[in-house]
C-alpha cells in the first residue's frame, strides 16, 4: 500500500478486491450451498451397528423450567441414564445428549431446517406431525424403512399398539417417516357455572350445530355479560384457528379439507362453515376483538378461565396445560367441578365425515431418525426405547396424557376422566390433517378466511377470497368447488 | 503543514461533505496535507481494515448473498428448496404486484413519518431543549425515565405495551376510567407509532441535549434581548447550529425504524394486516411461509426505499446548508 | 413582539401584569407538560414492577399480596442465570469489538480524507439495517456453520465468538457513523499541538484523542450493548448449545407447548434480564460519561 501514488488507490483496489472476493465466495458457495438439501441419501442402514461406543443426541422442542418442560426432564432424567445403564450391561458405552430448545414452533423448524441441510443436527428429532410431508420433501428426513431398514423396522413389537390413524401422523406417502409420541382431541369446553346461571344443563352433549348456537343464544339473553360462544378465528392465533376451529366444523358439515387429491375451495360444507362463524361474530355471540388482537388466545383461555366466556372449542391441551390447577397458564382451582366437555356434533345427526355423529380433529409430535446420524440401528434402539410401554409410561407419570400406545393410555388416563373421554370416544373418531406441503399455506387461507367473518363479510364473500386465494397456493385442477 | 481552519459550532457538517478537514484540505489544492494531525494514509487505511473486514465479511457478504437469493425461488422446504432456479426478476415481479406490499410499505412510511421523524425526533428535541431549565436533579429523573424505555429489550417491552393497552384492566383504560377499549384492535397504528416514539425518543433526546450543547449562549442571549420569541429563537439561532445533527439523527432513527421488528411483538402485524410494517411482512415471508427467495426481492426493495429516503434528507438539508 | 402602546398608566400597570400572569401560566403550563412526559415514559414500566410479585399476572396492573414464589421459581430454572452471564459475554465481546473497531475507522476516516468514504458509509449504514434482519438468515448460518466451522470451530456455531463477530459486524456502520460525527466535533488543534511537540502518532492517539472521545466511546458501548442485549434471531440460529444461549433467548422458552405466556414467570425473568443492562448502563455513564457529541465545549 505505501507505494500507491495517486490518492485513494489502494482503498479503491481494497474496495474492488472486496466486492470480487465478495461476489466469487457468493457463486461458489451458492452453488454449493442453496440446494444442500439435496437427495435422499439415507446411506447404509448398517453402519457402525457393531460399535462399542457411540454417541447419539436427542432434540425436542423442550426445556426444562421452561416450554414442555416435563417431556424435557423425562428426557434428562430417566430416558437418558436409563438407556445408558441398559447399554452398559450390554458392554457398550452409549453417550446420550440432549440438546433442548423450547421456542416457538416456527422458530424451531426454521433452526431444524438448517441443521438439517447441512447434514448435522441431532440424531433423534422431535417434530410436529403436520411437518413430516414437508420435510420429506425437502430431502430433511427419510423414510425409517431407508435409514434403518425394513427388517429392523417391522421387526419392533410396538407398532401394534399405535393406532392406524395416529400412526398416518408420522407417515407421508404410506411410508413411516417416525413413531409418534402422542396424540390429542378437540371437544367443546364449557363452564358449568356459566350453563347453569342461563338455566343450561351442566351435563350437556349436543348433537347439532343448531343446538349448540341455541346454547349460545340463551347464555347471550340471561347473562349479557358473559361472551357465549367464542370459536376460534382469524390469523393472530395461527394455526390454533384452522385446527380449533375451522377444521373441526368442516368434518361437521362432511368434507376433509383436503380428500381425493383435492383441496376444498368454495364449496357448499366450506361455506355453511363459514355462515357459524357469521352467526357468532355477527349476531354477538362471540367477541369479535379476542380474534383480532395478538393476544386474544391468551385472553379467551383467562376469561374461560375467570367464567366470563361459556364455550370454547378446544383440544385436551387446554385442560392440561391451560384451567389445569396446579401448572395452567390460567388455572382454575375447581376445574374438575366447573369445567365439562362435550363431543362436536356434525351439523345434523350423521353429516359429519364418513356418516358420523361426532367429529373431531386430532394432531401431534412424531420423533424422527436423523437419515444423517452415525449409528442408525443404535439410533433406533433409543427410539424404541423411547416408545416402549415402560419409557412411554414415565413420560406421563407427573402429568397425564394422550400417549401413542393403546397399552399405556388403559393405565395411566384411569385417573383423569376428561382424558380418558378424549382418548376412548373422542380419539376413535378423529381425523388428522393431511402432511402435504401446500398445507401450511392453505391454512393462513382458512384463517384469513375467517378474518374476514369476524370483521364483517359475509360467508359468501369470505368463501369467494377463500377460494382466491387457494387459487394462488396450488393447482386449479386441485380445488374442489361446488 | 496548513491547518485548515475549523468552526467549532459546526460538529456534524462531515455528514453534508463539507468543511471537515480532509476535504478542505484537498480543495485547496494542497494534495501534501491529506489530513492535519499526520496519521497518513497507509496508517488511516490500517485503522480502517480491521473494521471494513468484519463489515465485508459478516455484512456485504450476507447481503450479496441475500441479494442473490432475491433472483432465485429458493424456498426453506419443499422442490424449490431441494432444486432451486434462478428465476431472475419474477420475485421482484411478484412483489411488485402483491397489494399486501403496497399495504405494508405504506403503513411503514406513516410508522416512519409519525414515530421517527416527528414523534422520537420532536419529543427528543423538546425534552433536550426544555430541560436545560430543570433543576440538575429533576432532569436527570426525566432523562432516566426517557432512557429506560429506550435501554430495556423489546421483549420485555412488549409485555409491558400490551398490559398498558389491554382491553381488560389495562393501565390506560383504568386511567382513563373508561374500560372496554381495545386499543390495539381499534387503533393499531395510532398504538404503534405512540409505542415507538416511547421506545425510541431517548437517542434523539441525548442526541440534541449534545448537539445543543454546541450552540453558543452568547448568540442565544443576544437573541433573548432583542426580544425574539421561542419559535425565532430557534429557526434563526439554534437551528442553524444543529442542522447537520438534524440530519444524522432522523436518517439514523428513520432507517432503524424502517426495519424495527419490535411491534410485531404487540400487534403480531394484525388485526388482519393493518399493521404489518416492512420488517413484520418480511418476517411473514421469511419465516412464516419459508419464501426465501422472494424475502431476499422484498429486502432489496426495502433498501432501495430506504435509500430514496436518505437520498432526499442529504438533499433536503445539504441545499439550505450551502444556501 | 411590539410594546402596546397606551396613553393611560394603570393600563401599563395592567398590561404588566397580564405579562406576568402570562409568563406564569406558560411556566405552569411548561411543567405540568413535564410531568406528562414524564407519566408516559414511567407509566408502561409499572407492570414491570408489579407482576414478577403477583403470584398470577395479567395484563393488568394489580396490586396484590406481594410474593417472592416466582422469582424461587425462575431461579430453579437451570438455565436462567446462566442465560444472564452468557448475555453478559456476548454483549461485553461485541461492545469491545465494536469501540474499538469503530474508534479506530471513525478517527482515520474523520482525520485522514479517504475517497468515496461518505459514500461507503452510506451504503453500509443502509445495508446494515436492511441485512441483519430475518432474510439474511439463511447465508449468515451456513458462512458460520460451513465456512467458519471448517476454519475453525471458534467461528463455528455453537460459539459465542462467532455470534459476536457477526453482532459486530451489523453494529459496526452505524457506530462509525456515529462516532465518526464525535470525532468531527473535536476540533483537530490538539493533535496538531501534541504533534509539534514531536508526540508520536500513537502517542496522540493514546494520549489526546482516546481522552477527548471517552464519552463517545462509552455511549457506543452502551448503544452495542443494548444491541445484542434484546437480538434473539442471531444467537439462536447461531447457538445450538442451550447452556451458551442468552436471555433473548432464554426468555422466549417461558411459554407452554402451545405458545401461551407463562406470565409469572415471563414478568419475573423480564425483571431479571432487564436490571443488568440498566446497571450497565449506569456504570458506563457513572464512570465515563455518555455523550454524543462535543468532547470539548467551543
Amino acid at each position: 500500500m505505501r507505494g500507491s501514488i495517486r490518492p485513494g488507490a489502494s482503498s479503491r483496489r481494497a474496495r474492488t478486491f472486496t466486492l470480487v472476493t465478495g461476489l466469487s465466495m457468493v457463486s461458489v458457495l451458492a452453488a454449493g450451498c442453496l440446494g444442500g438439501g439435496g437427495e435422499e441419501s439415507a446411506g447404509d442402514p448398517d453402519r457402525n451397528a457393531d460399535a462399542t461406543e457411540f454417541t447419539l443426541t436427542i432434540t425436542s422442542n423442550a426445556i426444562k423450567g421452561g416450554k414442555n418442560s416435563e417431556g424435557a426432564t423425562w428426557i434428562e432424567d430417566y430416558v437418558i441414564p436409563e438407556f445408558e445403564r441398559i447399554q452398559a450391561e450390554k458392554g457398550v458405552t452409549a453417550n446420550v445428549e440432549f440438546a433442548p430448545v423450547g421456542v416457538d414452533d416456527a422458530d424451531y423448524k426454521s433452526s431444524l431446517g438448517l441443521d438439517l441441510e447441512t447434514g448435522k443436527g441431532a440424531d433423534i428429532i422431535d417434530i410436529d406431525g403436520i411437518w413430516v410431508g414437508e420435510f420429506a420433501e425437502s430431502g430433511f428426513i427419510a423414510p425409517l424403512d431407508d435409514v434403518v431398514g425394513v427388517e429392523a423396522v417391522s421387526a419392533w413389537d410396538g407398532w401394534g399398539q399405535i393406532q392406524e390413524s395416529v400412526q398416518q401422523n408420522a407417515s407421508y406417502n404410506g411410508e413411516r417417516y417416525g413413531v409418534p409420541t402422542g396424540t390429542d382431541g378437540r371437544v367443546i369446553f364449557y363452564n358449568k357455572d356459566v350453563f347453569e346461571a342461563a338455566g343450561l344443563p351442566t351435563d350437556w352433549q349436543p348433537t347439532s350445530w343448531q343446538e349448540i348456537l341455541e346454547a349460545a343464544e340463551t347464555i347471550k339473553a340471561e347473562s349479557p355479560d358473559v361472551i357465549p360462544l367464542q370459536l376460534n378465528a382469524g390469523t393472530a392465533m395461527g394455526e390454533a384457528t384452522t385446527m380449533q376451529g375451522f377444521l373441526p366444523l368442516l368434518a361437521g358439515a362432511g368434507a376433509e379439507i383436503h380428500a381425493d387429491d383435492k383441496w376444498q375451495g368454495d364449496t357448499e360444507a366450506v361455506r355453511q362453515v363459514l355462515e357459524v362463524y357469521e352467526t357468532v361474530y355477527g349476531t354477538g355471540l362471540g367477541d369479535p376483538t379476542l380474534q383480532q388482537e395478538a393476544k386474544g388466545r391468551d385472553r379467551s383461555f383467562q376469561l374461560f378461565a375467570e367464567g366470563e366466556v361459556g364455550m370454547l372449542l378446544e383440544s385436551d391441551y387446554f385442560w392440561r396445560s391451560v384451567v389445569n390447577p396446579d401448572q395452567g397458564v390460567a388455572p382454575m382451582e375447581n376445574r374438575d367441578e366447573v369445567v365439562g366437555y362435550a363431543k362436536i356434533p356434525a351439523v345434523t345427526p350423521g353429516a359429519g365425515v364418513g356418516g358420523q355423529d361426532f367429529v373431531s380433529m386430532s394432531g401431534g409430535s412424531a420423533r424422527v431418525i436423523n437419515p444423517n446420524t452415525e449409528y442408525p440401528q443404535q439410533a433406533w434402539e433409543l427410539l424404541q426405547f423411547m416408545n416402549s410401554a415402560e419409557a412411554t409410561k414415565e413420560q406421563v407419570a407427573g402429568s397425564p396424557r394422550i400417549t401413542h400406545r393403546d397399552d399405556v393410555n388403559a393405565e395411566v388416563l384411569s385417573g383423569d376422566p376428561m382424558l380418558t373421554f378424549i382418548a376412548e370416544e373422542v380419539v376413535p373418531l378423529t381425523l388428522f390433517r393431511p402432511g402435504r406441503l401446500e398445507y401450511v399455506d392453505v391454512s393462513i387461507a382458512v384463517q384469513e378466511a375467517t378474518y374476514a367473518v369476524v370483521e364483517g363479510a359475509t360467508a359468501a364473500e369470505a368463501a369467494q377470497q377463500y377460494q382466491a386465494a387457494l387459487e394462488d397456493v396450488v393447482d386449479a385442477g386441485a380445488i374442489a368447488t361446488g | 503543514m496548513p491547518v485548515p481552519s475549523r468552526r467549532d459550532d459546526a460538529p456534524a457538517t462531515a455528514v453534508t461533505g463539507h468543511a471537515d478537514p480532509g476535504e478542505a484540505a484537498f480543495s485547496a489544492g494542497a494534495p501534501r496535507a491529506v489530513d492535519s494531525v499526520g496519521l497518513g494514509r497507509a496508517r488511516a487505511l490500517l485503522f480502517v481494515a480491521p473494521a471494513l473486514l468484519l463489515i465485508g465479511v459478516f455484512l456485504l457478504f450476507p447481503a450479496l448473498w441475500t441479494l442473490y437469493i432475491g433472483a432465485t425461488n429458493f424456498e426453506r422446504t419443499g422442490p424449490n428448496h431441494v432444486n432451486p432456479q434462478v428465476t431472475w426478476f419474477d420475485n421482484y415481479v411478484d412483489v411488485l404486484t402483491d397489494p399486501s406490499f403496497y399495504n405494508s410499505l405504506w403503513l411503514t412510511l406513516l410508522f416512519v413519518l409519525f414515530s421517527a421523524v416527528i414523534g422520537q425526533n420532536g419529543l427528543g428535541f423538546w425534552l433536550a431543549w426544555s430541560t436545560r431549565r430543570l433543576h440538575r436533579r429533576v432532569r436527570r429523573v426525566v432523562e432516566s425515565l426517557v432512557l429506560l424505555a429506550w435501554i430495556l429489550p423489546s421483549s420485555v417491552v412488549a409485555f409491558l405495551w400490551i398490559a398498558m393497552l389491554d382491553q381488560r384492566g389495562g393501565t390506560l383504560d383504568a386511567l382513563l376510567g373508561n374500560p372496554g377499549t381495545a386499543w390495539l384492535v381499534e387503533y393499531p397504528m395510532v398504538a404503534i407509532i405512540v409505542f415507538n416514539t416511547w421506545r425510541g425518543t431517548a437517542f434523539s433526546m441525548m442526541l440534541y441535549s449534545a448537539a445543543l450543547s454546541s450552540v453558543p449562549p452568547s448568540q442565544l442571549e443576544t437573541a433573548r434581548l432583542a426580544g425574539a420569541t421561542g419559535g425565532q429563537t430557534l429557526r434563526d439561532v439554534v437551528f442553524p447550529h444543529i442542522r447537520g445533527h438534524v440530519l444524522t439523527n432522523t436518517l439514523l432513527i428513520t432507517l432503524w425504524t424502517f426495519n424495527d421488528f419490535g411491534p410485531f411483538l404487540i400487534t403480531g402485524g394484525g388485526p388482519g394486516d393493518d399493521t404489518e410494517i416492512a420488517a413484520v411482512y418480511l418476517y411473514n415471508t421469511a419465516i412464516r411461509d419459508g419464501d426465501l427467495g422472494y424475502s431476499g426481492a422484498i429486502s432489496l426493495l426495502i433498501l432501495v426505499a430506504n435509500v430514496v429516503l436518505a437520498l432526499a434528507y442529504l438533499r433536503m438539508l445539504r441545499r439550505r446548508d450551502s444556501s | 413582539m411590539s410594546p402596546k402602546r397606551s396613553t393611560a398608566a394603570a393600563d401599563i400597570g395592567e398590561a404588566a401584569a397580564r405579562k406576568t400572569a402570562v409568563a406564569l401560566a406558560r411556566r405552569v403550563g411548561f411543567y405540568a407538560v413535564t410531568c406528562l412526559i414524564s407519566v408516559f415514559f414511567a407509566l408502561p414500566l409499572l407492570w414491570l414492577v408489579t407482576a414478577p410479585f403477583d403470584a398470577s399476572p395479567a395484563y393488568a396492573i394489580e396490586f396484590p399480596e406481594p410474593t417472592l414464589r416466582n422469582f424461587e421459581t425462575i431461579l430453579s430454572n437451570p438455565y436462567a442465570l446462566p442465560s444472564l452471564l452468557n448475555s453478559l459475554i456476548l454483549a461485553v465481546g461485541t461492545a469491545l469489538f465494536v469501540v474499538t473497531g469503530a474508534a479506530l475507522a471513525a478517527y482515520a476516516l474523520s482525520r485522514v480524507r479517504i475517497p468515496g468514504r461518505d459514500a461507503l458509509l452510506y451504503v453500509l449504514l443502509l445495508l446494515s439495517s436492511v441485512v441483519t434482519g430475518t432474510a439474511a438468515m439463511v447465508p449468515l448460518f451456513l458462512m458460520v456453520s460451513e465456512v467458519g466451522g471448517a476454519i475453525h470451530p471458534v467461528l463455528g456455531v455453537d460459539s459465542h465468538f462467532s455470534v459476536t463477530l457477526v453482532m459486530t459486524g451489523g453494529l459496526l456502520p452505524a457506530a462509525i457513523f456515529m462516532l465518526k460525527d464525535f470525532v468531527d466535533s473535536i476540533p483537530p488543534s490538539y493533535e496538531e499541538s501534541a504533534r509539534v511537540f514531536g508526540a508520536s502518532p500513537f502517542r496522540v492517539l493514546k494520549d489526546v484523542v482516546v481522552p477527548l472521545i471517552t464519552p463517545g466511546l462509552a455511549t457506543i458501548a452502551v448503544w452495542s450493548i443494548v444491541n445484542v442485549w434484546g437480538n434473539f434471531l442471531v444467537p439462536f440460529i447461531l447457538l445450538r448449545d442451550a447452556d451458551k444461549q442468552p436471555a433473548a433467548v432464554l426468555i422466549r422458552t417461558l411459554y407452554t407447548e402451545a405458545g401461551q405466556p407463562n406470565l409469572a414467570l415471563l414478568a419475573t425473568f423480564s425483571l431479571l434480564y432487564s436490571l443488568p443492562v440498566v446497571a450497565m448502563y449506569l456504570f458506563v455513564s457513572k464512570k465515563y460519561g455518555f455523550r454524543f457529541h462535543g468532547g470539548i465545549k467551543s
